[in-house]
Order: C-alpha cells, then sequence, then structure tokens
C-alpha cells in the first residue's frame, strides 16, 4: 500500500525560546491502515495531528499528504478535504444550531452543491445511527451522540483520512464503543485511513500499527504485538498496560509460561483454557 | 433576555411559519415604521386588526403572545401615567392639588401604549415562528447588498449564529460554576450589594477562561473543517420566496398608504 501521509524530520515549537514539542519526528501511514499513536499527556501527539492538516505549520521538515506539502498555502484546502479531524471535547467542535446543520458545515464549507450535501447529510447520519436527532439542537444530546454528530459531519466530506484526537476519551465505554465501531466499519469496508490518538491501550491493541511518543519524539513503531513485547520500555516512560499484557506478565513471574503472548483479554481467555490441553 | 431570541421558538404548521423569514423580517420593519403614522383611532383599529388577523393566522395560542407581553407590561403602565399627566390641553377631566388630566392627555397615552403594545406583538409574534437559525440567514441574506461596501455580513451572522449556540451551553456552565463556588461556601444571595458583586468576580474569572478556551478551540475545529469565509460557501438552507411572501408585502404597502390618507 502507498503511503497517505509521509512526515520527515518534522520539528515543532509553540514559542520561540521554548524546548521543542515535536523533535525530528519521521514517519508514516499507509493508506487504508489503522494507525494507533499513544504517549502520555504533553508528549505531542495533538501538536503532531495539528502538523497533519495544517493547522500549524513545521518550524524545520516537510509533512505530505496525498501528494500536497501543507506549506503550499494554495493546497491547504485540499488537504483539509482529505484529512478529517474529530476533536477530544465534544462541546467545542459543534458549530450548528442543529445536528443539520452542524453536519453540513464541513460541506457548506468545502462547496458542495446543495443537492448532493442533501443526500450525503443523510447518509451520514443514517451511518451514526443519528438520523433520528436530525433537528435537535446540541445541548439537548449526550456527549456519545455529539461525538457521532462530529464524526458525520468528517464523514459526509468523504475524507481519505480521520485523524481521532482523543475523540472518545470523554465518552462513557457504551459511547467510545458506538464510535469506534462505526470507525472500524469505514477502514473495513470503504479503505478508510484511520489515525487514532488514543489513551486506551485496549483500543490501541486492536490497530494495524502503533506508534509510542514520548517528549516529542517518536520512539517505537510496529504491530502491537512487537509494541507490547518491551513492557518496561512503556513502563519507563510512564504508560500503562493493556490488561491482557499485565495479566500475562504476572502469570509468567508466577512459572505460568504460554506459547504466544495475548494482546486482548479474549485472547487471553483463549491461551489459558488451551494452555494444558495437548493434542 | 435570553428569552427574547432562544427558546421562544414555537415549531408549529401555520401560515406565518411557513413565510420566508426575509418577507418577515421586512415587515416587522416596516411595521415598527408606519406604527408611528398613526395618529388617530382609525389607524390605530387598523393596526390592531393587523396584529389580530397575524395572530390567528400563526395558530399560536394567545397566552404565548401574552407571556411575551407580561414582562413589558410595566413599560407600558409606566408611559401611560406619565403621558396621562404629562399632556395638557383640551377638556379638563380630573385635577387633585398639583394633578390635573386633561382629555387630550388621556386619548394621548392610550394611543402610545397601543403603540408600545402592537409592536411588542408583532416582534414577539416574529421570534415565535422563526426560527433563531431562519432569523440570521434572512438577516444575512438582506444585508447582502451591504458587502459591497466592505461589510463584514458573513461573519456577523455567522458570529450571531454560534452565539446563540452557545447561550445553553454557557448557561450550564455558569450553573457549574455557582454551584462549586456555593459549595465552598460563597454566598451570591444575602448580604449587601457589594458584598454580593465580590461573591460575583470568582463566578465570572473561571467563565470567561473556559469561554475563551472553547473559542479557541472551535476556531481550530472550525478550521479543520474547511471553514474559510464565504467564498466559494455553498448553504444548506435554501431561502425560497413565494407569492405568500409578495401579497404579506403588498398588505403593508396598503397598510402604509392607508395610515397616511388617515392621518389627515
Ligand atoms: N497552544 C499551545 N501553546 C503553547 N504550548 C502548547 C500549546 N499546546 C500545547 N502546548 C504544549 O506542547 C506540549 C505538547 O502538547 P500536546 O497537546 O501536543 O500533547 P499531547 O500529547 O496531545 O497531550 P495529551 O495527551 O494531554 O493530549 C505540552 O507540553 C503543552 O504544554
Ligand atoms: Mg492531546
Amino acid at each position: 500500500m502507498p503511503n497517505i501521509i509521509d512526515v520527515s524530520d518534522l520539528s515543532y515549537r509553540y514559542q520561540e525560546a521554548g524546548s521543542r514539542v515535536l523533535d525530528h519526528v519521521t514517519l508514516s501511514v499507509k493508506q487504508g491502515e489503522w494507525l494507533a499513536i499513544i504517549g502520555h499527556n504533553g508528549s505531542g501527539k495533538s501538536t503532531l495531528a495539528k502538523c497533519l492538516n495544517g493547522l500549524i505549520q513545521p518550524e524545520q521538515g516537510n509533512v505530505v499528504v496525498s501528494g500536497y506539502n501543507t506549506k503550499d498555502e494554495s493546497a491547504i484546502w485540499k488537504i483539509r478535504r482529505r484529512v478529517g479531524m474529530v476533536f477530544q471535547n465534544p462541546d467545542n467542535q459543534f458549530v450548528g444550531a442543529t445536528v443539520r446543520d452542524d453536519v453540513a458545515f464541513g460541506m457548506e464549507n468545502h462547496g458542495v452543491a446543495r443537492e448532493e450535501m442533501l443526500q450525503r447529510l443523510d447518509e451520514a447520519l443514517k451511518l451514526v445511527k443519528m438520523e433520528a436527532y436530525a433537528d435537535q439542537e446540541p445541548h439537548r444530546l449526550s456527549g456519545g451522540q455529539k461525538q457521532r454528530v462530529a464524526l458525520a459531519g468528517i464523514v459526509a466530506l468523504q475524507p481519505l483520512i480521520v485523524i481521532l484526537d482523543e475523540a472518545t476519551s470523554m465518552l462513557d465505554p457504551e459511547g467510545r464503543r458506538d464510535v469506534l465501531e462505526t470507525m472500524k466499519l469505514l477502514n473495513k469496508q470503504r479503505g478508510l485511513t484511520v489515525l487514532s490518538i488514543t489513551h486506551d491501550l485496549d483500543e490501541a491493541v486492536h490497530a494495524d500499527r502503533l506508534i509510542v511518543m514520548n517528549e516529542g519524539k517518536v520512539i517505537r513503531q510496529g504491530t502491537p504485538a512487537e509494541i507490547f513485547q518491551h513492557a518496561e520500555l512503556l513502563e519507563e516512560i510512564g504508560l500503562d498496560l493493556p490488561f491482557a499484557v499485565k495479566m500475562e506478565r504476572l502469570l509468567r513471574q508466577r512459572g505460568l509460561e504460554m506459547t504466544e503472548r495475548p494482546l486482548t483479554q479474549e485472547g487471553l481467555v483463549n491461551a489459558l483454557w488451551t494452555l494444558r490441553s495437548t493434542m | 433576555m435570553f428569552n427574547l431570541v432562544i427558546g421562544q421558538y414555537v415549531p408549529m404548521e401555520s401560515l406565518v411559519h411557513r413565510l420566508d423569514p426575509r418577507s418577515k423580517l421586512i415587515s416587522m420593519f416596516l411595521f415598527v415604521i408606519i406604527v408611528f403614522l398613526a395618529n388617530n383611532w382609525l389607524s390605530y383599529g387598523l393596526l390592531i386588526l393587523f396584529c389580530l388577523a397575524s395572530i390567528t393566522a400563526s395558530k399560536l395560542p394567545f397566552q404565548f403572545i401574552y407571556r411575551g407581553l407580561r414582562s413589558v407590561f410595566f413599560i407600558v403602565f409606566l408611559t401611560f401615567i406619565l403621558n396621562l399627566f404629562f399632556t395638557n390641553g383640551g377638556l379638563l377631566l380630573f385635577s387633585w392639588g398639583w394633578l390635573h388630566i386633561y382629555l387630550n392627555g388621556l386619548i394621548q397615552s392610550i394611543f402610545i401604549s397601543f403603540r408600545i403594545l402592537v409592536i411588542i406583538v408583532i416582534t414577539t409574534l416574529l421570534t415565535l415562528t422563526t426560527s433563531p437559525i431562519e432569523i440570521t440567514d434572512g438577516l444575512e441574506s438582506l444585508l447582502h447588498p451591504l458587502k459591497r461596501i466592505k461589510l463584514p455580513v458573513h461573519e456577523f451572522a455567522l458570529m450571531m449564529s454560534i452565539s446563540l449556540r452557545f447561550i445553553p451551553t454557557l448557561l450550564e456552565e455558569t450553573e457549574k460554576i455557582i454551584k462549586a463556588q456555593a459549595a465552598r461556601g460563597s454566598d451570591f444571595t444575602t448580604g449587601s450589594i457589594k458584598s454580593r458583586f465580590k461573591a460575583v468576580v470568582p463566578l465570572l474569572v473561571p467563565l470567561f477562561v473556559s469561554a475563551f478556551k472553547r473559542a479557541e478551540e472551535l476556531a481550530m475545529a472550525m478550521e479543520a473543517r474547511g471553514y474559510h469565509g464565504d467564498e466559494g460557501r455553498t448553504k444548506l438552507h435554501r431561502l425560497v420566496w413565494n407569492n405568500r411572501d409578495t401579497v404579506l408585502l403588498l398588505i403593508l404597502a396598503i397598510m402604509t398608504i392607508a395610515l397616511i390618507l388617515f392621518r389627515y
């Protein structure tokens, strides 16, 4: 698969005199993959996300999104149309007076013709199961519902990439599952590339690939299995481990060796009940 | 104050609801102006007739209109009293010490009260039958020509609709902060004005800080979704001018002529 985003040697700082928030970051995102970025608070994940659709400009290095450099001012709207972004706080990204207005906002900005807009609007609302709320005002919606509306607004723009910047962190488990299920569907069925910034490691283990950030640097990239093999490194930089990984480690310390290292709860259960079965 | 703009709209199916917001806005402004042409019973009768007809056509229960009027009764009453006592001329109806009530004063104060009442009724009717989005869309479209002299009409309309959208959010937040401060022993309801004022400061500061933070995040989210002014922008809402809108304006034009004729 070709790369859809190429970040090379990217550095950024907010204040002239301040320290680097992004420090020579180089990474790429493949088309159609689900990439998760983890790292503790202040490690520069959100800053990286803002570089990817040109909300902020690199101090050094380049960001290229499907062939367009974010430094190219004439391409910035093309880039933003290709890269959709859902932010953490559901309230502070709801622009419209009603659900319909909010979903339409992005399409209005990009000059989508009205007929097409109406069609995409219905589709997007159906996809996130919010069609019954089309005329609701935002203060009558729950956080999870608002976040789904935000997602619909992005999906309606038919982007190539969706960045979720802790988009589910303010939601309850059910709201979180709803949003992630929708994203997985789009990822599988329409080949949408998903870049998910998250603190939820049990979500991160389902990613195709994982990037670990620390103090503005990418310190590890790989499949979840590869990353969580080195549990010590993650703990060193102050990250928690997924439940199954922790459990497996504790069991191993007690002398219970499993043939493989499970990442999910389900995998752990399977590994445990097949442990003593000799076939 | 908030009630004037939001939470007023009563979604219903009626002729007045279906009118284009632009024709309603123009009519309202025109109406407010021509009210000042009225100076006799006949012309006031016409204005009141128009109000009653509009209310009937809106199918709104009268109590909704009454609710809007309730808050201004005091002002109407005050102007009534002032005009009653301070307008001279005509037959002396009543006199007690330095208080004199003349016939002209009585008529004048009745007229002025009617004037205020019909204006309030018509503006209330507008906000009851037109959603805030429709009003902003209508205003934006009506003020569109002003763009040529570089007035930020679109930005103004967007500002207005975002403010309306955030009023409930900020009210909710204010409530939360009040509770949080009250839990720490702050008291807004008793004590001298000065101490009450002092108690409000720790309420306003966090409210402003959070409002600014929201504004910053919202601006970023808007940019991420491709907002860049109204250049090349399409609109979800389309305003449709129908025959009924033209008829409404015709009615107002006829009323204007009638009021001018009635004057002499
Ligand atoms: N607008 C800003 N102005 C100045 N400094 C900022 C700004 N935004 C972030 N920073 C600083 O940049 C650093 C990285 O912040 P960033 O938001 O990218 O971290 P993050 O990895 O997203 O953290 P979190 O997990 O808390 O969201 C932090 O030290 C933060 O204080
Ligand atoms: Mg962040």
